[in-house]
């Protein structure tokens, strides 16, 4: 799966987009954020990171949402356009 | 399946500035059931007391602010906005522009403009497709001060605004 970061959590982790095979035992977007901080440094910035959002190929959905390998993942802070 | 989009409905996410005259009349041309436009304009504001003078001495606010966004996801969650304005209104078209990359104070961020028979839904549908936009569309600020660069926090009070149109 594609995982993307953007804004002050692309900053935080000093990464923009990367490769990663769905990890066992992980079946929602909720479990695929705690295998990533799991991690440790830098990635624990998505711990920080409050009210985390995420979107599975393009659409925000919920931390219950399902995730399978192919998908794009991206996690973000919440968003402040317009 | 009928496309999401005519002419009439469109959604772009782009650097360059837009016309806002030119961009209202599109909206509009042609169409004689077309009776009200409403459209809103969002600036770079530098978040210093009302009445100062943009680039006044003595400044302390925002000197710049760059939009950073999701390609791809931006223009499709514009897109179903629209569509959910387009359910609930009776609406001849919409058109939105939100500015991507650096933009100066007073600068043009974003474009929200509906067409509609009656004033009603053209003042409904353009502040809907606004709250919606400002906590589904995936766009984020980041300001430049004297200070330093900072990420501009999300506010409470948009998360508000959208949610009461989900009780009506």
């Amino acid at each position: 799966m594609k995982l993307l970061y953007f804004a002050s959590l692309r900053e935080a982790l000093g990464v923009a987009a990367e490769d990663l095979a769905l990890p066992v035992g992980v079946a929602t977007v909720g479990a695929l954020r705690d295998h990533i901080i799991a991690r440790g440094e830098p990635w624990a910035a998505l711990a920080r990171t409050k009210n985390l959002r995420c979107a599975i190929n393009q659409v925000m959905v919920g931390v219950d949402a399902t995730v399978s390998d192919g998908d794009e993942v991206a996690f973000f802070p919440p968003v402040t356009g317009g | 399946m009928k496309p999401l989009f005519t002419a009439m409905f469109s959604v772009s996410v782009q650097a360059a500035d837009f016309d806002v005259g030119a961009e209202t009349a599109m909206l509009t041309a042609g169409d004689a059931a077309a009776g009200a436009v409403v459209s809103f304009i969002g600036l770079v504001r530098a978040d210093v007391p009302m009445g100062q003078k943009v680039g006044g001495s003595g400044t302390a606010g925002v000197t710049a602010m760059t939009l950073e966004h999701y390609p791809g996801m931006t223009e499709q969650a514009l897109a179903e906005i629209v569509a959910q304005a387009r359910n609930r209104w009776q609406l001849l078209g919409a058109r939105v522009i939100h500015r991507v990359g650096r933009l100066l104070p007073g600068e043009r961020i974003v474009l929200v403009a509906v067409a509609s028979s009656h004033r009603h839904d053209a003042f409904a549908a353009c502040e809907f497709i606004m709250d919606y936009l400002k906590t589904r569309a995936p766009f984020w600020k980041k300001e430049e001060t004297a200070g330093g660069g900072r990420w501009v926090d999300a506010r409470e009070s948009d998360d508000n605004a959208a949610a009461r149109w989900m009780m009506d």
